[in-house]
């Protein structure tokens, strides 16, 4: 019995995450109507002029997620086919650990990295870019993700069995054949959780944004600017001393209800997606 | 035929050396990212940095306020997610009945694993800091990182108890052991290793929490310790540090780095170093106990 309410734990955390994140938004959405939430281009809600379009805080999340994942999808793709289909197993052996090494990094390190060491490399090729940039946060924040993608796609790969490979080469097909049109369709949907587990995280990600992308509002699809992301804006509210109750307050509980719809849809896919590859052998 | 044959094999080459490249740039971004703080940071780790509280001079400024702040909310956040993950997991694996419950409490962990950890932040400023009463406290910085990690404790739990054998159980029932007796004596026994390195793995990752810390109104610039839970007079034991203000390690971190002079940036390296050495330290002995695990245990 107290072992049975050490698990609802866990179910009383999301009614916890809901209930907090309805109840505040709610009083929100009575000051600011929702058309205006969803299609308003302005996001100054501290200003006496105040305007709240949340998709300007989007965007900055969109391009930032964008530039994360052009680098986490090709790199962990590569990482997952070479460790599941061509390195020897002890490199395998040492570099799983090592991945995971790596995703066990504080974020707040890789926000340190991205803001100086990064962008002052990138402006050196680039010198027009500004101390804050988007480019420079999601680049980082795509090696970040690297390890889970890589991780959980190589668990599909090494789940496709040995007998498909074996029919592959028994028609003379080499080894990268055998990994391109044999193993990767077959683990696909184990694959495609992966990357929208990546998605999910990158959406999610707040310290490297709020260090090295600035917190200023910024409409824009440019990764070359500066630009506040949903998660960035919640940390800059909460270092303000903002009182409890203001309308200011409510929005971080509106844009962290919007963020976590955004990741749930992405989260239920992913795992409706891990199901299936699971079930398929 | 032959060219074919030939293209095809160039091809595998030019793959092989390709996946050990973007093996590599991961490697190497992390041994450059290491060694960059590592350089920066050296000039100013002496126990001088450990001692010290945060100054407006970068020169004199140190962690103090922010390690002892990490270890206390580490120890809160232990004390409420190792008992509450494992027994939780023990309850999935050995006492639900597979019935919609059961479902219900599974799809949640797993989608809790994937909530960010900002919204935890929220959760806890709404619900621990406001509405309980606790405040910008190391207990409410403690319960959160507790529901952040307990998805880890709790899948760790499971996949542990999930690897012993069904004859352990069946030879503790045969000798006439009650459920209760066989979870305790046979079943937690035999999974700890494995609940050890679930909360090790845990506790890295709620170290190097900044952002729910810093959503629940955690202070950047703390220039003094919490009271020690350790008293001189009768009952010698105080709580009252649950209730103090605090900073951590990552927040430290983030404020140095946030400032424009280059030497709180200094600061920021330094305090990065400790945080990774420690992160790393307590993922590597994780590895370490499973690498170990696997190699020992044969039922």
């Amino acid at each position: 019995m107290v072992l049975f309410l050490a698990a609802l734990v866990s179910v009383f955390t999301t009614v916890g995450i809901v209930y907090v994140l309805v109840k505040e938004s709610v009083v929100f959405f009575q000051h600011v109507p929702l058309a205006d939430f969803l299609t308003d281009t302005q996001w100054t809600p501290l200003f006496d002029d105040a305007h709240f379009g949340i998709v300007v805080l989007l965007s900055g999340t969109l391009t930032s997620s964008m530039v994360a994942l052009s680098i986490a999808i090709p790199l962990g793709t590569v990482i997952a086919i070479y460790l599941s289909e061509f390195a020897h197993h002890r490199l395998r052996e040492v570099a799983k650990p090592f991945l995971e090494l790596l995703g066990g990094v504080p974020t707040i390190v890789y926000g340190y990295f991205a803001l100086l060491f990064v962008t002052p490399l990138l402006q050196k090729i680039y010198p027009g870019l500004p101390g804050f940039n988007l480019l420079a946060a999601g680049l980082v924040m795509g090696i970040m993700i690297i390890p889970y993608v890589a991780s959980i796609s190589e668990d599909a790969m090494r789940a496709v069995p040995m007998s498909l490979r074996e029919g592959s080469y028994a028609m003379g097909a080499t080894r990268l054949q055998t990994a391109l049109r044999v193993v990767f369709p077959a683990a696909f949907s184990g694959v495609a959780a992966a990357y929208i587990l990546g998605i999910s995280r990158a959406v999610g990600e707040t310290m490297i944004l709020a260090v090295a992308a600035g917190m200023q509002p910024n409409l824009t699809f440019n990764p070359l600017e500066p630009a506040a992301t949903i998660t960035a804006y919640i940390v800059q509210v909460a270092l303000g001393d903002l009182p409890h109750g203001s309308v200011g307050y409510q929005t971080i509980f509106a844009a962290g209800l919007t963020l976590m719809l955004i990741t749930l849809v992405f989260n239920i896919a992913g795992h409706l997606l891990r199901k299936r590859f699971r079930e398929a052998y | 035929m032959n060219d074919n044959i030939r293209r095809r094999k160039r091809h595998e080459a030019v793959f092989g050396v390709v996946g050990l490249v973007a093996l590599m740039i991961g490697v190497l971004t992390f041994a450059v990212l290491f060694a960059d703080m590592a350089l920066k940071g050296a000039g100013r780790l002496d126990l001088d940095f450990f001692t010290s509280f945060p100054s407006r001079r970068a020169g004199q400024a140190g962690i103090l306020s922010a390690w002892v702040g990490s270890t206390l909310v580490m120890l809160t956040t232990a004390f409420f997610a190792v008992p509450l993950g494992v027994a939780a997991g023990v309850y999935l694996e050995e006492y639900a009945r597979r019935n919609w419950v059961t479902d219900l409490i599974e799809i949640n962990i797993t989608n809790l694993a994937g909530v960010p950890s900002i919204v935890y932040g929220l959760l806890a400023l709404g619900l621990f800091v406001y509405q309980f009463g606790f405040g910008q406290s190391i207990l409410s910085a403690g319960l959160t990182l507790a529901l952040l990690i307990l998805p880890v404790v709790i899948v760790a739990t499971r996949e542990a108890i999930r690897s012993i054998p069904q004859e352990i159980r069946e030879g503790s029932y045969a000798l006439g052991a009650t459920k209760w007796q066989t979870v305790r004596y046979h079943i937690l026994p035999y999974s700890s290793a494995g609940i050890l390195t679930g909360i090790i793995i845990g506790m890295a990752r709620a170290i190097g929490e900044t952002a729910p810390i810093i959503t629940i109104g955690a202070l950047t610039f703390i220039a003094f310790l919490p009271p020690s839970p350790v008293q001189a007079a009768p009952p010698f034991l105080s709580f009252e540090w649950l209730f103090s203000p605090f900073t951590v390690m990552p927040i430290q971190m983030f404020n140095w780095t946030s400032r424009p002079e280059a030497a709180f940036q200094v600061n920021a390296a330094a305090a990065g170093f400790v945080l990774v050495v420690m992160t790393l330290a307590m993922n590597g002995a994780a590895i370490w106990l499973r690498y170990r695990l696997r190699r020992n245990i044969k039922w």
